[in-house]
Order: structure tokens, then C-alpha cells, then sequence
């Protein structure tokens, strides 16, 4: 099935008007960015309420009510008052570094927009190297964080810089690798092609059930938990624990720019979970998606749903996971995440290799992807067990005793 | 376009005015990274350069080379001159000179070299715009098949010095 891009079919028609050929390219490049990017923005008010509403409720309470109907406003009040705070640079801040980190942090999210396939034909742009894109605009919000580390002129900003540094980059490898196993399979790196392979044809009709991550869960559940990584979402938010560390990097920052990092921070969470349905659950597939006028339509609608879907997802995990230490988290990006996943591509690489039918080697894939998360799973838990015995050793109450202090006319101290 | 002066004045295409902000980004960004006097600046503008070059890649149609660009460059080269710079204490505070007193010599050896340069641009014989370039997926696909049949030896070559240097890198960090 070949679909038309939006961008084609407008600018056709425009030049059809008598408009000459780069001006229409240009007039229809420069609104569908104009609506992507105001759409990103916007669309952040509804992220932050839907937070804040799912955790109040995961924490018993009922969270903004007050603004707009059932608190729907209340972001935007947020926002007003944030305007209107004052904006500080710190005392000898490096203003370059300081005043473009937070553009840069926004920069490199919004840019993810332009490959997100929306619907059938609705993409900004339809890259060839789409995935690789992805990962190299990551780089961005890194040197962003970095540079707001660096021009907080702050000891503990620059410290939570480099851990930022440290995580990201740790939590990119799993995610690379990942998106590596879905390359490999269908053969293109152009997210157009990728959700395209995930159709399901039964009797000619499409029933846009056939999701990568049916076949792969073990890559879907590495790429799920290092976006969470990437996004500096809850298990894997010590990067700026609200509660211990006052936001990390960001700590010198007030006002809208404060309000940048948190808008970068929130719209990457969703951008990632876009594209771990991209990847992974057939992106704007769905039973009817063929279909000639209401295909498209549906197509948006199954993308809007699995991708707020993902969100809330999100937002459950760190309304309930404790926040993990630094050291447990590089431990579980190299020595989990990575040995799985290199684990996965191996098995992954032989099994296309072998001469069967396509619809064996998915089923084998599945196998080899079950397999290898029961032994990770396996190693984990005897580690834990060990881990376990070993804690417990420490803060036996014979050693405890062994440990008082006793003077020698056996008074205690 | 004809000014006063009935001087002519080539009125650039849109691609062309497109390039020329991007080359003039690239070649701004450079010279900063040469004359500013923070050193951290430097290196942020290095960056800069960097995202330039993946610019000009792109109107190559080389979009793979471009994100490969940014991966490498600005995801791991410049992290890695950031890390370096603010390791070194005393650049990190201190207003460094961007010049030393070899100025003279090396800016007479860089003009040597440009105009070297210049001159084997202008020999060699370009290859016509509009040759028939393989189309853009198939290109990658080429350029992994060169990777392990034509290039292979420099290819694991690349790959056990990465290796050597992750191995070196961790003795060095290994507390005994």
C-alpha cells in the first residue's frame, strides 16, 4: 500500500494554484511545523494534568480541582505565575552556557516531532535513518544538561550534571540496542516502513494487529524500562529527586526557564513513549486502518490512545516504584540491560539467517526473546538472594552484641 | 539582479540561500572556537561546527552521514572535550589567551596549508552535479555490505582499538 505524505499531497496542490515549486514546499513545511511544534507545546498541559491527576490518585487524593473544569486550567495558571517570577543568573554564571541550555533541552525534544508517524501519510518527515535520528538528538538534551551544570556556576549543579552525563549516555546503549532488533527485522530505519510491516493482513483485510513487540517483548521491555531511563522518569529519576536534590542541574534556574527544562522533560516522556509505539506496538496500526477515507482517521486515533496509553503507563510506574541509588542504576544499565539485549541480537541475527518460513523464524524470535529474559530473570533473583543473605549477616543480632563496647570491670559504656 | 553600479548580482536559488546560512553558521562557529577566551566556550562552539558540517551533509543528500555526524560528534567527541576542559582546573576558571608565542609561525603554516589546499580543490576534476547516485536506502544498505567485505580489516581493526582503549580505561579507573 503505498500512502501519500501530507506534505506531497499539499504542495501538489498548491503548485496546482500556480504557486512555483519551493515556494509551495516551503509555505507547506513551514505550517506543518508552525501546528508540530505548537502542538508539542500544548499538549504539555495536558501531560502535566494527566501526572498530576494520576498520582493523586494513586496517592489516595484528588489532586487539582480548583482551575477549569475537574482543574483541567490549572497548568495554565502554573504557567502565568511562573511568568511572573523573577528571572535570576546566578552570581559569575556562564550566561552563554546558562541562557542556551534551556532553549537547547526543548530544541533537541521538539525536533523528535518531525519523524513521529502520526497516521497513514501524516509524518513531519519520513527520514530514512529515522531511528538513528532519534538517538543522535538525545546527544542534545545531554549537552544541555551538561551546560546547564556547568553554567549554574554551582558546585552541586555541575555534580548533578555529570550524573545526568552518566545516566543518559549508560541508558542509550539498551535503548540503541533495542531499536537495533527492530531495524534487523524490518530492514529500514524509516518509521514509515517500520509501522508498515506491522500490519496484519487476514482474508485482505488489515487487521493491524501484527506489533513487533508480540514478537519481541524482551526488546519492548528493555526499550520501555531505558526510555523511563532517558526520560529521568521514576525509578531512574535520582537525577533530580525533587525531595533530596532540588532538581540537579536545574537548581539555579527560575522562573520560564525553569518551566523549559520541565516542559523538555515532560514532552520527552511522551515523544519516547511515541516512539516505543512506533517501534514496538504498531504505531497507527488497528483493525481498519486500510480502509479508503476513515483509515487515516482511525490510524491517529489508535496512535493518540496507545501513546497516552504508554504516558499513564508511565506515570503509574512512578506514582509506585521507589527511586533506585546511583550505583544500582549504572549496575543495571551494563550489567542487565546490556549483556540482554547484545544476548538478543545474537540469537536474533542467527535465527533470520536460517532457512525457514518467515512466520517460523517470529515464532523462534519469541522463543529466543522468552528464553533470554527467564535466565536474566534467573541470575537476577539469585543475586537478589545472595544480596539478601548477605544484608541480613551484617545486622544479625549475635554481631551486634559481639560489636558493644565492654570495659574491662564489665561495666557497659 | 542588476544594482546602481550595473554591477550583475546572481540572485541565488532557494537551496542556495539555504546553504549559504549554513555555511556561514560552520564558518562562524570555527573561527569562535579559535578566538573566544573561554575555553568552555570553545568547545561549545566546536559543537556548533560540528551541527554545521551535519548541514552540509545534508544538502549532500547524505542523510545517514549527517545523524551519523551528530551521534558521534556532538553526542560523544564534544561530551568528551567538555569532560576534558573541566577536568583541567585551571583552564576551567582562568580566562585563557587563544594566543601563545607561536602565533606567527603557525598562522604563516596555516595560510601554506590553506592555500594548499584551495589549490588541489581547484585541480582536481569534480564529478558533474546530477550523476546518478544509488537512492538513499539502498546507499546504507551499500555502505554496511563495503563494511564487511571490502573494508573489513579496518573495519575490526576500528573495532579492537575501541576495545583496547574501553580495557585501558577501566584499568586506569579499577580501584586496587
Amino acid at each position: 500500500m503505498q500512502v501519500t505524505q501530507w506534505s506531497e499531497a499539499l504542495s501538489g496542490w498548491l503548485m496546482g494554484l500556480g504557486l512555483p515549486g519551493w515556494a509551495a514546499i516551503f509555505l507547506v513545511y513551514a505550517v506543518g511545523s508552525f501546528i508540530l511544534i505548537n502542538y508539542g507545546m500544548l499538549s504539555v498541559l495536558l501531560l502535566i494534568w494527566i501526572t498530576r491527576k494520576a498520582i493523586s490518585r494513586i496517592q489516595d487524593r484528588i489532586g487539582p480541582n480548583r482551575v477549569g473544569k475537574y482543574g483541567l486550567l490549572q497548568t495554565v495558571a502554573d504557567a502565568a505565575k511562573l511568568l511572573s517570577k523573577e528571572d535570576i543568573t546566578p552570581y559569575e554564571a556562564d550566561k552563554i552556557a546558562y541562557n542556551l541550555s534551556p532553549i537547547l533541552s526543548v530544541f533537541g525534544v521538539l525536533m523528535l516531532l518531525a519523524v513521529i508517524p502520526f497516521a497513514p501519510g501524516l509524518t513531519g518527515v519520513d527520514l530514512n535513518v529515522a531511528a538513528l535520528y532519534v538517538v543522535a538528538l538525545g546527544s542534545i538534551g545531554i549537552m544541555a544538561a551538561l551546560m546547564a551544570g556547568w553554567g549554574s556556576n554551582n558546585k552541586y549543579a555541575l555534580l548533578a550534571g555529570f550524573r545526568v552525563v552518566a545516566q543518559l549516555l549508560s541508558y542509550e546503549i539498551p535503548l540503541v540496542l533495542a531499536i537495533l532488533t527492530v531495524v534487523l527485522l524490518t530492514g529500514s530505519m524509516r518509521f514509515g516502513q517500520i509501522v508498515e510491516m506491522q500490519s496484519l493482513h487476514v482474508a485482505g483485510f488489515n487487521l493491524g494487529l501484527g506489533w513487533l513487540g508480540i514478537v519481541m517483548p524482551g526488546a519492548l521491555i528493555v526499550f520501555f524500562v531505558s526510555s523511563l531511563a532517558e526520560a529521568e522518569l521514576t525509578p531512574f529519576d535520582l537525577l533530580e529527586a525533587e525531595s533530596e536534590l532540588i532538581a540537579g542541574f536545574h537548581i539555579e534556574y527560575s522562573g520560564m526557564k525553569f518551566a523549559m527544562f520541565f516542559l523538555a522533560q515532560f514532552l520527552n516522556a511522551w515523544i519516547l513513549g511515541a516512539v516505543a509505539v512506533t517501534l514496538f506496538l504498531g504505531g497507527w496500526q488497528g483493525p481498519g486502518v486500510g480502509l479508503p477515507v476513515i483509515g487515516p482517521i482511525l490510524g491517529l486515533g489508535y496512535f493518540m490512545i496507545k501513546v497516552y496509553g504508554v504516558y499513564v503507563l508511565q506515570q503509574w510506574i512512578r506514582g509506585t516504584f521507589p527511586r533506585i541509588r546511583i550505583d544500582q542504576m549504572m549496575y543495571f544499565a551494563w550489567k542487565v540491560l546490556v549483556p540482554l539485549m547484545i544476548g538478543l541480537i545474537v540469537a536474533q541475527a542467527i535465527i533470520q539467517k536460517l532457512p525457514t518460513p518467515v512466520a517460523i523464524q517470529y515464532v523462534l524470535i519469541f522463543i529466543a526473546n522468552v528464553g533470554v529474559m527467564a535466565v536474566v530473570a534467573y541470575v537476577l533473583q539469585k543475586y537478589f538472594r545472595e544480596e539478601q543473605i548477605r544484608t541480613k549477616r551484617s545486622f544479625e543480632p549475635t554481631s551486634l552484641i559481639g560489636g558493644m563496647q565492654v570495659s574491662e570491670k564489665g561495666t557497659m559504656y | 539582479m542588476q544594482l546602481p553600479l550595473g554591477i550583475e548580482v546572481p540572485i541565488p536559488t532557494f537551496e542556495q540561500f539555504v546553504f549559504i546560512q549554513v555555511a556561514l553558521l560552520t564558518a562562524v562557529a570555527a573561527l569562535a572556537v579559535v578566538t573566544s577566551r573561554n575555553l568552555f566556550h570553545s568547545a561549545l562552539a566546536l559543537t556548533l561546527t560540528f551541527f554545521g558540517v551535519a548541514g552540509v551533509y545534508i544538502f549532500l543528500e547524505a542523510e545517514f552521514l549527517a545523524v551519523s555526524q551528530v551521534l558521534v560528534y556532538v553526542g560523544a567527541i564534544a561530551m568528551l572535550i567538555a569532560f576534558a576542559i573541566m577536568l583541567t582546573r585551571s583552564m576551567m576558571f582562568g580566562r585563557t589567551s587563544p594566543l601563545n608565542n607561536q602565533w606567527g609561525k603557525s598562522s604563516l603554516f596555516a595560510i601554506l596549508f590553506f592555500s594548499a589546499l584551495l589549490a588541489f580543490a581547484r585541480a582536481t576534476p569534480w564529478p558533474a552535479a546530477g550523476e546518478e547516485v544509488v537512492a538513499d536506502e539502498a546507499l546504507i544498505g551499500q555502505l554496511g555490505r563495503e563494511f564487511v567485505t571490502t573494508y573489513v580489516i579496518a573495519f575490526e581493526v576500528l573495532g579492537l582499538l575501541l576495545l583496547v582503549a574501553l580495557v585501558g580505561a577501566v584499568m586506569l579507573a579499577r580501584d586496587r
